[in-house]
């Protein structure tokens, strides 16, 4: 016990006499909250739209005013032929052209089904979706007033009163920060605990330090474990730091128990820890260890439910995340804080995830060697 | 005392030690030279528990390298070649470190590291990173002894370092073995044989001579002189051409010189000198130095 003391003591000085890792810890959480929240939304502004409007009737007319109107839309093009919107949209001028054709108007008169054509630029497959979505909304609301002014029922509405009213639980604005603010904590964390500890162990190779450890009596379990635990509190500060810009700037929701969060945060750093110090057994130079935490890590948080949701990965996705303590973490953050989730509904993904913990520290234990 | 019986390592196909049989006293300073490459690193990465060998075995004070090497850990001081303490952590800093990790305390075995420490003291706060390399390997030998080994295990202490520091580190060296500790260090540097109890002269993974450095000497087979001439780079290559000439090494101001036989015909040299047009020549009868047992070894 003394000699694991020890080791952390020393690995504290060395971090806190470190120049570019100690301002870091704070920098990094603070930039990566305050600038990527702020730039990596997915909320849509200014969608460039291009209108061809053939009806030229009071109905086209006022269709056009509602996306005038939206703070979503930009109208910067009327123009009379398809041609020349089309070739805008090629240059990447235009998001959205909205074609009404010349019957619109009068078919709705009528109370007959009056047809609309979008075409998307769907470069972005993510950005058309949220524009198609945003563009449905404004033309559906446009029907229903048109409807209620005319007092003319178009056919496809005639069957029904069904009036849908839907609520967001748990993020009841979409606030999309709520969202990813979660995530981005997972990510700062991750890297904090990952990468010191892993970093550090395979400095002592590069420098020959370990030699000397290695000739003392100082046993691998001890070595290894005074390799995690400074980082492994350095990792949990950062969480709480994390949290507390969260807070103050976001005001992000904490609805569940935040012991519950850093008891799980606990188990999951062992894991993500115990990777990275079995990476760094396996290799020699901190370049070669870079590398491998740059394909792990990618793969990982790109699997893990960061932007797109695990749901809709295909299955063989799902199934190889049981593997991925990334996902988990993404997932129970998100369930404590936002949907005050508690102990009995993060069960097993604390079963799993002290799993991989146990097995992956095993390995690193096994494979470290202070004979070769 | 340090027994090694028909070690033997490999490092794929190429054969970094070849059988290796040694024994080392209690309380001797033992001194392996050797040229780089020639496996000393090796062998004491073997005894240090840090390598294991492909064949043979090797106890220290009794306990096997490789069966028992939680004995060894404790029971042995190891200075490695290259200087691996924390740059970051001061020199107190350092040693309190390597104290705590040996279960033991500065204080409690500051007599043994008293004379070697006390020169390091003033700078006590300062990071080992920015020390000379002569203060840094009295920080290395510091924290090596500071457990209270039993066998000091020191890999080219002196390689890098001014003539001043290393006269000194041998004089530390000499209050060591006072203490009853056995020492066991490697050098690349000849002259610093003699400073050895005994010494083992290594080229090619393989032990040419383990003897007393006096011994060595002795044991030079032939005459020898010493020239010097005007041209020194001409008269060695004239020498050498020399029909009777066997050895003929530059060292320092100096060629020594011996020929084919046991005897030399400093005449016949003279002359033959004269013919080539050397003027200043002076031929000295002098007695073989370690070095030039060596190097006859090693040829």
């Amino acid at each position: 016990m003394k000699t694991i003391f020890y080791l952390v003591q020393k690995e504290f000085i060395q971090l806190f006499r470190n120049r570019v890792m100690l301002p870091m810890m704070f920098v990094m959480p603070i930039f990566q909250m305050l600038v990527l929240l702020y730039a990596a939304t997915l909320e849509m502004k200014d969608i460039k739209m291009a209108v061809i409007d053939l009806d030229h009737t009071q109905a086209s007319r006022s269709l056009v005013n509602k996306f005038e109107a939206s703070p979503f839309y930009n109208i910067i093009d009327y123009s009379a032929s398809s041609g020349i919107a089309e070739e805008e949209m090629a240059r990447d001028r235009v998001d959205v052209i909205i074609t009404i054709p010349n019957e619109f108007g009068e078919k709705l008169n009528k109370a007959e089904p009056g047809d609309v054509q979008l075409l998307i630029n769907a470069i972005n497959g993510a950005k058309a979706g949220l524009i198609y979505a945003y563009s449905m909304n404004v033309i559906s609301q446009y029907t229903a007033e048109f409807v209620s002014l005319k007092g003319v029922i178009p056919q496809q509405y005639s069957s029904g009163n069904i009036d849908i009213r839907y609520r967001f639980w748990f993020n009841e604005e979409l606030n999309f920060k709520f969202f990813m603010l979660p995530g981005i904590l997972v990510i700062l964390v991750t890297v904090m605990g990952m990468a010191l500890s892993a970093l550090s162990l395979v400095k002592e190779k590069e420098l020959g330090t370990i030699e000397q450890i290695n000739v003392s009596p100082v046993r691998k379990y001890q070595f290894l474990a005074g390799k995690l635990i400074p980082f492994w509190l350095v990792a949990l500060f950062e969480l709480a730091f994390g949290l507390t810009i969260g807070r103050i700037f976001f005001d992000i929701p904490i609805r569940g128990s935040l012991l519950l969060l850093f008891a799980f945060s606990s188990v999951y750093l062992v894991a993500i820890m115990g990777i990275g110090l079995f990476f760094s057994t396996i290799t020699q130079t901190q370049q070669q260890i870079m590398f491998l935490f740059f394909f792990f890590n990618i793969v990982f948080i790109l699997m893990s439910g960061l932007f797109t949701p695990v749901e809709s990965m295909p299955q063989w996705a799902q199934t190889l995340n049981i593997l991925n303590p990334l996902a988990y973490f993404m997932k129970v953050i998100r369930m404590i804080l936002l949907k005050g989730s508690e102990l009995q509904d993060i069960l097993a993904e604390i079963i799993n995830l002290s799993m991989i913990a146990v097995v992956m520290l095993g390995l690193a234990v096994w494979r470290y060697r202070k004979t070769s | 005392m340090i027994l090694i019986e028909n070690i033997s390592k490999s490092f794929g196909k190429r054969l970094a030690l070849d059988s290796i049989d040694l024994s080392v006293k209690d309380n001797e300073l033992f001194g392996l030279i050797g040229p780089d490459g020639s496996g000393k690193t090796t062998l004491f990465r073997i005894l240090c528990s840090l390598l294991l060998p492909d064949s043979g075995k090797a106890l220290l004070n009794n306990h096997d390298v490789v069966k028992d090497y939680n004995k060894i850990r404790r029971i042995i001081g190891y200075m490695p070649g290259r200087f691996s303490l924390y740059n970051d952590l001061s020199v107190e800093e350092n040693l309190n470190f390597f104290a705590r990790v040996f279960g033991t305390s500065i204080k409690k075995n500051y007599g043994l590291i008293k004379d070697i420490y006390k020169r390091l003291e003033p700078f006590k706060d300062r990071r080992a990173g920015n020390l000379s390399g002569g203060m840094k390997q009295k920080l290395a030998l510091s924290c090596a002894l500071i457990h209270r080994p039993e066998i000091l295990i020191l890999d080219e202490p002196t390689t890098g370092v001014d003539a001043v520091s290393r006269k000194e580190f041998w004089e530390m060296l000499s209050g060591i073995i006072e203490q009853g500790i056995t020492i066991m260090v490697s050098t690349p540097y000849m002259d610093e044989a003699v400073l050895c109890n005994r010494v083992a002269l290594m080229q090619e993974g393989r032990l040419l001579r383990v003897d007393s450095p006096q011994a060595i000497i002795d044991a030079y087979p032939k005459d020898i002189i010493a020239l010097r001439a005007d041209d020194m780079y001409r008269l060695v290559m004239d020498l050498r051409d020399f029909p009777q000439a066997d050895s003929v090494l530059l060292f320092g101001q100096e060629v020594h010189y011996s020929g084919k036989g046991k005897n030399i015909d400093r005449d016949a040299i003279r002359k033959y000198l004269e013919d080539k047009e050397h003027k200043d020549i002076q031929i000295n009868t002098i007695s073989a130095g370690i070095e030039d047992s060596f190097l006859q070894l090693m040829a």
